[in-house]
């Protein structure tokens, strides 16, 4: 074949393109992926029984604002990764920022603890449902997210996976928080990132393979 | 190398809205800078280079609505292009694990330096793997230039199915070309 044939096949015909191409996938593939994991939530866990009451409560919204924040802050390295040539820039301190917002946070309620109260602060009681639980609600849109990425350009694909599992995992992580118990900081700033790292992990292992194209 | 990005941008935006022939003169200069970036990392790989600048512009065809017209040009093909040779690069890497080197003297005499290189695939093959209802769109609207309509008429299939199938029908030409199956 001549390469010139082949720029007439390419070229013939309209070459015109949808604008807007990751704005409506990653609408779809997250609208998608929110759905299931809501329903896996609401069908295997149920909402936390006082949640009538937990919305008045300022660390409700803090933890709320945590995970959302890194769940915008992903979102903008996997829109970054999804498309050739393009670098990520200051978006690796957008998500670092509250991961140390959180940490602080978490020191000064230890430090203020009367010391035998401060392991159970860390462990809360729930610690170790709450990495599986965030890493199972994370699989859909997980799923998602890698289909989405796949059908734009990323070429960095383990780093890219690792984003888009990050990006599930920090949405799951916001649909399991309207389940926890948990409040206090301590428990929030360890086991909500590492339940978070469980789907970056799986989506890095996964990216070369899945994001091939 | 200022004013080439600026030309090559230009064409590909007016293209993306719709203008074939500024598409075309895209395409064909980017040959050019394809063909010289591959041959140069390809010292000694020189059959596959012809190859890999159309896989490289398959995929720049494919991935085209990833453009942001913001970003300049030279850096989302030079992303595409690395992509594709590293891609080249592993799938050869694992293949001569797999399958002892040619004897030396054999491979005197297998590669053969023609001027004009043409790559080792026949378009029309490659055409046949494909179901009918993405060839036939293909060969309709992109080899005998008719247009999205007359295709649908002369199918059967809806303007926007004949749309779809010719996207999905260069996606998949793209992984036989890649040696997907």
């Amino acid at each position: 074949m001549k390469t010139s044939d082949l720029v007439n096949l390419l070229a013939t015909g309209d070459a015109s393109v949808d604008r807007h191409p990751a704005a409506r996938r990653y609408g779809l593939a997250i609208g998608a992926g929110v759905a299931a994991a809501t329903l896996l939530m609401l069908g295997l866990l149920g909402v936390r029984h006082d949640l009538a009451e937990a919305i008045f409560l300022p660390m409700f919204w803090v933890k709320i604002a945590y995970v959302a924040s890194l769940a915008t802050a992903s979102l903008l390295a996997v829109l970054r990764l999804s498309r050739p040539g393009q670098r990520l820039d200051w978006v690796p301190f957008v998500f670092v920022t509250p991961v140390l917002l959180m940490c602080i946070l978490a020191a000064s309620v230890l430090a203020d603890a009367p010391p035998p109260m401060r392991l159970a602060l860390l462990l809360g009681t729930t610690w170790s449902k709450c990495l599986p639980l965030i890493a199972m609600l994370s699989i859909p849109i997980l799923i998602a997210t890698l289909w989405a990425m796949q059908g734009l350009g990323p070429t960095r694909l383990r780093l890219a996976g690792a984003a888009a599992g990050l990006l599930s995992g920090a949405i799951g992580a916001l649909v399991y928080s309207l389940h926890c118990p948990e409040m206090a900081a301590p428990f929030i700033a360890a086991w909500y990132l590492a339940g978070m790292l469980i789907p970056a992990a799986i989506g890095a292992l996964l990216g070369r393979r899945l994001l091939r194209w | 190398m200022d004013a080439t990005e600026a030309r090559l941008r230009q064409l590909l935006i007016r293209g993306l809205n719709g203008e074939s022939p500024a598409y075309h003169d895209f395409l064909t200069e980017l040959c050019v800078h394809l063909r010289a970036f591959f041959k140069k990392r390809l010292t000694r790989l020189p059959d596959e280079v012809e190859d890999l600048v159309q896989e490289a512009l398959l995929a720049i065809h494919n991935k085209r609505q990833t453009y942001d017209a913001g970003q300049p040009l030279t850096a989302w093909v030079h992303a595409i292009a690395k992509y594709k040779l590293v891609d080249l690069l592993r799938r050869r890497a694992r293949h001569d694990l797999l399958n002892d080197p040619l004897d030396e003297e054999m491979d005197f005499l297998s590669c053969a330096d023609s001027e004009a290189a043409e790559a080792r695939r026949d378009l029309a093959r490659l055409l046949d793997q494909l179901p009918d209802r993405q060839r036939l769109p293909i060969i309709h609207t992109k080899l005998e230039g008719l247009s999205v309509a007359e295709t649908a008429q002369l199918t059967g299939m809806s303007a926007s199915a004949v749309k779809v199938a010719v996207h999905r029908g260069l996606r998949a030409l793209a992984a036989l070309i890649r040696g997907d199956s």
